[in-house]
Formats: structure tokens, C-alpha cells, sequence
């Protein structure tokens, strides 16, 4: 019989998708009314409903596949919106990187994911609950979440005592714990779930069975026949015997057999039953809201930690990211695509790293350089360290200088198709003249080959307009292009090129440098190759040079 | 129970015992002619032959107990094959049992480990009467320890507490189990609670069983499933099966116990079955064989007298030649002479004879007496490979280098044409750094050579340790396939060879005689 009491605690559960909390469960005394969420400062505004959608360039920039990454796993959060929403304040961005560096202490993170995997325990044990038909068993999976909820709640408050963070979130969060622990309802909580506990624990049944009759007795009977027969043949024993296990399917539900066999042996210790009885019935709303949400917000970090532990296996770094919006002058040493590292973790490929910094008046970088030099992998990783950088991430390279962008844009190239150059064209101009209508001097804008399915004296044509009101428009953008001509079109253009390395074909990504385009990069890689550069003949033939003058 | 007929002290095993040249010492002496001679077809005897041969035993104990357990099977052959058969039998009537069913339920393991209990129980007292009657013939340590444990642990009291195991396991009573609250309030820990078998008539025991079930009554309480309950049934028979899980993994085990046993048993034994073998069929041909003298490792002592190649034997229809080595005192053996004059048949005789004396075997000589070894090494030429012509070289020096890195003081080191790959000088150089380092290192070494400068170089110096032995040419160009001892001469009488061949193409390549 499914019973009330049982029914109402699973509500917990669904808390988070309806992200609406009942405040009112009864236990928390007055909640620390500074301290709401480990991702938000007090001054951060965020609205129900917001990043309900990921942003326009994702795709662009394979941050859905970095998206895609952290929340595999972790479904139950519902952490995507919680990744679709860049920070518009630097306060908030030095909020989040503050929790960050106290997740660098390890008892700290130790004592977060201990939290954690209770929690989930927690909502595997309500979970059964609810499915549970007989109303014994919906108690017992209901004591079983309770117990691991008192359990994780106390652990966590135990850990943030010991472990001393330094950021105001994980320091909110504490003194909310340690108020939260000592008050009423919690210890009383703790308290009847261990009684409760102990009491169930020490019940003990016989029960026979002689065809179709079952008798069930308190009483404990001796002796145990499998190890009488065990030490019987003992003595054959050579070594280590094949295994005969079972496996008994481990949550099924009870039958009508085995319920009347419990209900019998709730009649032979009538006492503790009713106990539990009673205990199901007034902590049936227990968990709070203050820890319910800071269970799945936490998880936006232990996501990408998670995500740096890998990708640092493979010899990459992070560092933490100076944002601001003051200035763009950004930069960043051996910084990398985050989204190609995580596919070449255990692909023994090496991931190239590369550098880039702007310094005024400079705003835009144009890539040019052979096909297959990673120049739209640049473009990328330039988009995507912004956009990291704005979650209030860690990001990928050694140190990085950003700007926190208002917005982003990206221009991809959309599959090519021959048939309908006219109509591509115009879907293209179409689609850059509406983002530079939108842009602002706070956006950034990534563009990747644009005009190839026009002439080149069209498409150069057309890439000076839109440099012109790029530059219009003084904001930071990277262009990837076929076309030399842009790469030194005023004052504000920086030229990169890409370079490949056709020795190791292994290499899936390569070095993008600042270097004015020539046109000659791919021959200069095959000469490099052979030591024939001008600097490699120069330096050989300088090196017996100096021999020679020595002597 | 152990069978312990392979050690004093521990079991005998097929894995893991191989040294880690195993491949070379096959390939190099050609062993499998010799495990295929000791199996015949069975697949088994060949893995036991394998293992027995190249598990190499380090001191003279564990040989001589080997010996005599042997020396007790050459003697009494049909008793040993027949304790050999009932291991064999019990093996391969219990894989039957099991061959045609998956173990799907513990009621089908314990109603499968009671019918292989059965079988086991017949096979034991074939194994009592066995011992029983003919115990007391055999005087290896060995089998004497072996039939002890056979009378003391398969006594008569014991084979009737299996009987009573096997009628109380078909749960007459009904079955009395004990559990807790467990996950979500399922009973679990459940033990079941053997209940006895009464000797009883027939009335007896009914009112024994409600005598106690009544008692259960006066405390419990009890319910009955409704008999048109089909679910109640299976729910019943779903708990009956909880309880006796663990009585049937348990007697699962047990049956794989007694199962382990009999494995042991016809493992050690086999690798006795298998040394019959080889003998019947040595004495087949007529070749001698004899029981080695293992000597301790202080003091060059082989001598040998009529040692054959057993694989040269086992392929060829004629007795073959056996040699005389009196290699006391020395630790170089250095073989030259002519081709196809038997040097490297004595080489592999040799390496072979050390192998066999070394795993508890008879050994194909008519006396044979050897330093035990701690490993038996070779080096030997190997074909020509057309793809890698350059880089022969380089491959016998990383073979060799391989060999460096496992060999011991005490091992032995058969070289044969070793570094001929290179000009001679080179060879030769190398070869003598190497050699001169092993002998030092007390490692004793036989070399068979065309080098002659290496060769010479050795006998220059006239060292007393030092045996060189020479493959006879008779003036006429005849071999004998005796080798005797001799200073190295310049040439190997290549030339005879190619005279022979070149001259009578065909002829050469039909006998079964072997390269170099």
C-alpha cells in the first residue's frame, strides 16, 4: 500500500527541475541570508529562464562539445543553462575563480565530492522510494536517504571548518552549515534516524519453510550448513577454485511472500516498527533548500575540474584568466582548443600550443597560411578562451589576458554547396551584415573564410567592406582568411600565419605565429624540415664559421 | 590432500615454471621431437611434458626424489597407469556432468555437485582398494607419502560422512534458515541450518518432523500458501532457493575441490606417464637409457658414455652413434672439426641430456654423470633470413645480449656457430671477449665452431680446463659421427661437402641426416 508520509519525501528530488524551492520544510531555522548560491555574488543578477538555449555560436566555436563533456554524466544537475550564461561583471567572474582556488585544496574538493556522491546516493534511495509498492520498503529506502543525507550534510559542514577557504562563497557557506547543523531540527533529525537504525539493525528471524507452509520465529538458531559441508571436502582444496556466485537481482521488488514474511517478523518486534512508523510520518520534508541548491551548483565546478584533470594528463595547463572589462590588450601563453584537446586525450597526438596578444591600437587578427595549419582551430580557441574566461573558468594555456565581452559572434563557413553560389553568397552578406548591425565595440567577433564561393576580386573586395566596419566598430575579432591582402589592411590588423610540419603527420594541430603574411609559409615548413631555412643554413654554416675562427 | 609427486614439499604447476628462454632451448634443441615422443596424441601429456622438462630443478634433492618416484613407476608400470586412469576417468565423467548444462540456478549447481560427488565418492574407493593392495610395493619417498594420504584421509569413516552429506542434502525436512533486515528490508544474510537425517522408520520421522513444527508453532508465526498460489509458489521457491545458495556454492566449491585434486593427480602422475612413453619407445629401438648422476656444482665432473641426440633417435629408424665426453675438470668445451661430422648432434645431445637429467628424468646415454646446473642456455646459428641479410649481426649480438641479461653463475651456455655471421676475425673477437668474461663469471661453455682462430686461440693457450673435441675424418672423407678428442685443424672440409653434394645431388637430402 503506498503510504502517504513515504510519498511526500521524494519531493525533494524534483526540486531542482521546477527550480521553484519550498522554503517553508520545517526544519531550517532562519537561513544566513547572505549565502544563496556557490556560482552567483549577491550582486549578480540572473533571472528564471535564462540560458534556457545555448548561444548562436556554440556550434561555431565547439563549445557544445566542451558543453557536452562536462555535463555527460551528470544529467540529474541539469547543468547546461548553468553553462550558457557568461558573466557580464568581473566581480562575479573573481567570484567564481575564488571558488576555484579553494578547490585547489584538496581536503576541500575531497570533502565537496564526498557531499556530492551522497547526494546522489540520497536521491537514488528517494527515488526508490517512490517506485516501492510496499509501504515497509518505502520506509526503508526513506531512512536510507535520510541517513545519507544527514551523513553528507554533517561531512560537508565538518570538511569547510577544517579545510579554511579563503573565497566569500565557500566562507557563506559555512557559516550557513554551521548554523544549519546546530540548529533543532537537525540534530533531532540526526538523532531519531540513528535510533531508528540501530533498533532495525538488531532484528533477527528465523523462517521455515516445509512445502507450502512458512513459519517465521524470533528465535536465532546455530550453526551454519554450508560451511559444515565447506570443511568437509576442504582438504581437496588445491588452489584457488572456479567461482560459483550468483547473482541475486538486487532491488527487486518485494513479493506478496516476502511481505507477509515481514509483516510477521514487524509482529514479532512490533516496538521498532512503529517506531519507524512514526519517524516516516514527521521528517517526510527534510532536506533544505540552501544545500539542495549548492548540491547541484557545486557541480558546475566539479564538471570542469574534472575536465582539467584529463586534459592536464595530457601535459596542458590552465591557468586562471586576468578578465576585464577595461581594456583589450588580451593575451594568452600556450593556450590551446579546449575542445580538440579533450577528442586527443589518449590519442597520443600532441596538442600544439599557441600564443597571442594584442597591444593597442591592435584589435584584429587576421590568419592566413596553408590549409590544414590550424588556423580555424585558433580562431576557435580564441572564441572559446573568451567564453571560459566569462563562465569564470579556469582556461587553457599558461596566462591569459581577456576582455569580458558583452557579446560574441561567430561567421562560420556553412557547408559548401555548388549548385546555389549566388544564393550562398547572399546568405552570407546577409548573415555578417546582420551581426555587425548587432555588434557592439564590446563584442568580439570570430570569422572563419568567408567569401570562398566568390571570385577572389569579389571576395577581396568584399573583405575590405566588412574590415572597414569591423574597424568601425573597435572591436576584437579574429578573421581566418585565404586573403594576404587583409592581413596588413590598417593599423589595427595583426597577420598570423599558420605553419605545418610535414615530418610528423602525427601533429593534427600546429603553430599559428605572429609573422606577416608572405605566402611562402609552406615552403618555408619543407625547408625547415631538411635544416634548409635561411636562418638553419645560416646558423650550420655560421657554426663551422666559428670553428674555423677559433683555431 | 596433496599429491607431492612431483616435489617433497609443494605442487607441481604448468604455468609460470618455463624459463625465460623456453623458446630458444625448443627451437635450438628441437624439443618438441621429444615432448611429441612422450605424449603420443594426448594433447595434455604434452603440456605436462613441456612444463616437466623446461621447469629446469636446481639442486640434487629435488632430482633424486623424482628419480625414485620413476624408478618405483619403471617398475610397476600398469599400477601406474591405472592410478593415472582413475584421475583421468573422474576428470573426464565430471566435465560430462557439466558439459551439457549452464548453471542457471543454484538448485541446478546443487543437484549437479550432488551427482558429481557421487562420481567421486566411486572414484575414491577405486583409488582406497588401489592403494590398499598394492601400497606397500612402492618405496619412493614420493608414493610412500602418497598412499599414506590416501588410507589416512579416505578412510572408511570418512567416505560414510560424504554419504550422509549426500542424503542430507535433499532437504527431507524442509529447510531452517536464519536472516536480518537487509537493503530495503529484504531478508539477506541468510544461513541455512542443517537439519539432521534421523535413521528413523518411517512414522518415526513424521512425528519427529511435527513433533517439530509444532515446537516452531508454540513461538512462531506461520502462515500457508494458498495451493492455488501459483506466484506464491514461485516466490516460495525464489526464498527456498536464498537459503540454499550458499549450501550450493558451497558444495559447487567442494566438488571443484575434489575436481583440483584429481587434476593435481593426473598432472604429476602424467609427467611419470610421459617419461613411460619415451622409454617404451626408446626401447623400442634399442637405445640405452640410464639414470643420471646429478653431482653438485663445485668441481667440473661430466662424463658421459654412449650419449645419444633422443630426437635424432626418435626420428630415425637405425640406432644412432653416441659419444664419449670426459669433460672432468674442464669448463670449455670447444667442438670442431668437420661438417656434418656430428658436432652439433653432441652439442644438442648434450644440452638435452643436461635438460632431461635436471627434470627428474632418465637420460639417453648409457652412464651419464653431471654437474646440476642452474639453467641451460643456447646460442645457436640461426637459418638465413634473405629479408634481413645486413642485420645478422646485429641479431645474434642482441640474442646474445638478451642471454647476458638472464644467464647465471652455474648455468651452462651451448654456443653453436655462434658469430659466424661476421668475418672471422670480428667473430672471433667478439666471441672470445664473451667467452673468456662467462668462464670467469663460472659459467661452463661448449662451442661449436668453424672459427678457427677462435678455436686456436683457445688452444693456444693450453688451458687445462679447457676439452677440445674434434668430429673424426676418416682419410677418406668418411664420418663417423664420433667426436674425439683433437686440436682444431684450419679447415672443416667444407669443400667435402660441396664435393659430395654437387656430385650426388639428391641422395644427401633423402637420408635423414642432419645439417651441420
Amino acid at each position: 500500500m503506498p503510504s502517504q508520509s513515504a510519498d511526500n519525501s521524494t519531493r525533494a528530488s524534483e526540486q531542482w527541475s521546477k527550480d521553484k524551492l519550498d522554503s517553508d520544510l520545517g526544519l531550517n531555522q532562519d537561513p544566513d541570508e547572505i549565502f544563496r548560491s556557490i556560482l552567483f555574488d549577491e550582486y549578480a543578477t540572473w533571472t528564471e529562464g535564462d540560458g534556457a538555449d545555448a548561444p548562436v555560436f556554440f556550434g561555431d566555436l565547439n563549445l557544445d562539445q566542451i558543453v557536452h563533456s562536462l555535463t555527460t554524466g551528470r544529467d540529474e544537475y541539469n547543468l547546461r543553462p548553468l553553462f550558457y550564461l557568461p558573466l557580464k561583471r568581473p566581480e562575479t567572474v573573481r567570484y567564481r575563480q575564488d571558488v576555484f582556488r579553494d578547490l585547489e585544496n584538496s581536503e576541500l574538493l575531497q570533502s565537496v565530492r564526498s557531499f556530492a556522491a551522497g547526494m546522489r546516493t540520497m536521491r537514488a534511495h528517494l527515488a526508490l522510494s517512490e517506485k516501492r509498492y510496499y509501504k515497509r520498503q518505502k520506509q526503508a529506502c526513506f531512512l536510507d536517504a535520510v541517513e545519507t543525507y544527514c551523513n553528507a550534510t554533517a561531512g560537508l559542514t565538518q570538511g569547510l571548518i577544517v579545510a579554511l577557504p579563503n573565497s566569500s562563497g565557500f566562507q557563506g557557506l559555512r557559516d550557513f552549515l554551521i548554523g544549519y547543523s546546530g540548529s533543532e531540527g537537525f540534530t533531532t533529525l540526526t538523532r531519531e534516524t540513528e535510533t531508528v537504525r540501530l533498533g532495525l539493525q538488531k532484528v533477527k528471524y528465523s523462517v521455515h519453510i516445509q512445502s507450502a507452509r512458512v513459519t517465521v520465529d524470533r528465535n536465532d538458531v546455530d550453526g551454519d550448513y554450508s560451511q559444515e559441508v565447506l570443511q568437509t571436502f576442504e582438504k581437496f582444496r588445491q588452489a584457488d577454485p572456479r567461482s560459483h556466485r550468483f547473482k541475486v537481482p538486487a532491488s527487486i521488488e518485494m513479493n506478496h511472500i516476502e511481505e507477509h514474511i515481514l509483516d510477521l517478523v514487524a509482529k514479532l518486534h512490533s516496538e521498532i516498527f512503529a517506531h519507524l512508523d512514526e519517524y516516516c510520518r514527521r521528517f517526510c520534508g527534510y532536506c533544505d533548500e540552501v544545500i539542495a541548491r549548492f548540491d547541484r551548483e557545486v557541480q558546475f565546478y566539479l564538471a570542469y575540474l574534472e575536465q582539467m584533470e584529463r586534459v592536464k594528463k595530457a601535459g596542458l595547463s590552465f591557468c586562471y584568466p586576468q578578465v576585464t572589462s577595461q581594456s583589450k590588450e588580451v593575451q594568452a601563453l600556450a593556450t590551446y582548443d579546449l575542445a580538440l584537446a579533450n577528442q586527443m586525450i589518449g590519442a597520443r597526438t600532441v596538442v600544439v600550443t599557441n600564443d597571442f596578444y594584442l597591444q593597442e591600437p591592435e584589435r584584429i587578427i587576421v590568419v592566413s597560411g596553408p590549409n590544414q595549419g590550424g588556423k580555424t582551430t585558433f580562431a576557435r580557441t580564441f572564441g572559446q578562451l573568451h567564453y571560459l574566461g566569462a563562465l569564470g573558468c579556469l582556461v587553457p594555456g599558461v596566462s591569459a589576458k581577456l576582455f569580458l565581452f558583452e557579446s560574441i559572434f561567430t561567421h562560420f563557413e556553412k557547408e559548401e554547396d555548388l549548385q546555389n553560389l549566388r544564393g550562398k553568397l547572399e546568405d552570407e552578406l546577409i548573415r555578417i551584415n546582420d551581426i555587425l548591425e548587432r555588434a557592439t565595440e564590446n563584442s568580439i567577433l570570430v570569422m572563419n573564410e568567408s567569401f570562398l564561393s566568390t571570385t577572389l576580386s569579389d571576395a577581396l573586395f568584399l573583405s575590405r567592406e566588412v574590415m572597414k566596419r569591423i574597424t568601425g566598430l573597435n572591436m576584437l575579432c579574429v578573421t581566418v582568411t585565404f586573403l594576404d591582402e587583409l592581413a596588413a589592411f590598417n593599423e589595427t590588423t595583426v597577420s598570423m600565419i599558420s605553419t605545418v610540419n610535414p615530418k610528423d603527420p602525427q601533429q593534427r594541430t600546429f603553430k599559428v605565429i605572429r609573422k606577416p603574411a608572405d605566402g611562402l609559409a609552406y615552403a618555408a615548413a619543407i625547408a625547415e624540415k631538411y635544416h634548409l631555412t635561411y636562418d638553419a643554413v645560416k646558423a650550420r654554416v655560421g657554426a663551422k664559421h666559428g670553428e674555423g675562427s677559433q683555431s | 590432500m596433496k599429491v607431492f609427486l612431483m616435489f617433497r614439499d609443494h605442487d607441481f604447476s604448468l604455468e609460470g615454471t618455463a624459463p625465460a628462454n623456453a623458446e630458444e632451448l625448443i627451437q635450438d634443441l628441437e624439443l618438441n621431437t621429444l615432448f611429441h615422443a612422450t605424449a603420443g596424441d594426448d594433447k595434455f601429456l604434452l603440456e605436462v611434458a613441456k612444463s616437466g622438462v623446461l621447469a629446469t630443478l636446481k639442486d640434487r634433492e629435488s632430482i633424486h626424489y623424482r628419480q625414485e618416484v620413476l624408478a618405483d613407476c619403471l617398475k610397476f608400470p600398469e599400477i601406474a597407469r591405472e592410478i593415472y586412469a582413475i584421475s583421468v576417468e573422474a576428470i573426464e565423467r565430471e566435465n560430462h556432468i557439466w558439459g551439457y548444462f549452464l548453471m542457471t540456478s543454484p538448485d541446478s549447481l546443487l543437484r549437479r555437485s550432488i551427482e558429481a560427488l557421487g562420481l567421486f565418492l566411486a572414484s575414491f574407493e577405486r583409488l582406497r582398494k588401489l592403494c590398499d593392495e598394492h601400497g606397500s610395493k612402492f618405496h619412493s619417498e614420493g608414493f610412500g607419502w602418497f598412499f599414506a594420504m590416501i588410507t589416512q584421509e579416505l578412510d572408511d569413516a570418512y567416505l560414510q560422512v560424504v554419504k550422509d552429506h549426500l542424503q542430507r542434502l535433499q532437504f527431507p525436512n524442509g529447510i531452517l534458515m536464519t536472516a536480518n533486515l537487509g537493503p530495503d528490508f529484504r531478508g539477506s544474510d541468510y544461513i541455512l541450518h542443517g537439519l539432521e537425517v534421523k535413521k528413523l522408520r518411517w512414522f518415526e520421522q513424521v512425528q519427529e518432523w511435527v513433533g517439530q513444527i509444532g515446537h516452531r508453532n508454540g513461538a512462531g508465526l506461520s502462515f500457508e500458501v494458498d495451493p492455488r498460489d501459483e506466484a506464491g509458489f514461485r516466490a516460495l521457491e525464489a526464498l527456498r532457493t536464498e537459503g540454499i545458495i550458499h549450501v550450493a556454492t558451497a558444495l559447487g566449491q567442494s566438488s571443484d575441490h575434489i575436481l583440483s585434486f584429481f587434476k593435481a593427480l593426473r598432472l604429476e602422475l602424467g609427467f611419470y606417464i610421459a617419461c613411460l612413453n619415451l622409454k617404451e619407445k626408446l626401447a623400442a629401438r634399442d637405445e640405452p637409457i640410464c639414470r643420471p648422476n646429478p653431482l653438485p656444482a663445485e668441481g667440473e665432473a661430466l662424463r658421459c658414455q654412449g650419449l645419444y641426440d633422443v630426437c635424432l633417435s626418435l626420428n630415425t629408424a637405425d640406432r644412432v652413434v653416441g659419444n664419449e665426453v670426459a669433460g672432468e675438470n674442464k669448463d670449455l668445451v670447444v667442438i670442431t672439426g668437420a661438417n656434418r661430422g656430428g658436432k652439433s648432434t653432441l652439442l644438442r645431445s648434450l644440452g638435452l641430456a643436461q635438460l632431461m637429467m635436471q627434470c627428474g628424468m632418465f637420460v639417453p646415454a648409457e652412464a651419464f654423470q653431471a654437474n646440476v646446473c642452474q639453467g641451460v642456455f643456447t646460442h645457436f646459428k640461426r637459418e638465413e633470413d634473405a629479408g634481413m641479410r645486413s642485420g645478422k649481426l646485429d641479431e645474434e649480438l642482441s640474442r646474445m645480449s638478451t642471454i647476458i641479461e638472464r644467464i647465471t653463475p652455474g648455468c651452462v651456455l651451448l654456443l653453436n656457430e655462434s658469430f659466424a655471421s661476421t668475418n672471422e676475425r670480428e667473430g672471433s673477437e667478439i666471441a672470445r671477449q664473451i667467452v673468456r668474461a662467462l668462464l670467469e663469471m663460472n659459467i661452463k661453455v661448449f662451442y661449436v665452431t668453424h672459427m678457427f682462430d677462435l678455436a686456436q686461440g683457445f688452444f693456444r693457450d693450453r688451458m687445462d680446463s679447457f676439452l677440445f673435441l674434434r668430429a673424426e675424418r676418416l682419410d677418406d672423407g668418411t664420418r663417423t659421427f664420433r667426436l674425439l678428442e683433437g686440436e682444431p685443424l684450419p679447415t672443416s672440409f667444407g669443400k667435402d661437402l660441396y664435393t659430395r653434394i654437387f656430385e650426388a645431388q639428391g641422395s644427401v637430402a633423402a637420408g635423414a641426416v642432419r645439417s651441420t
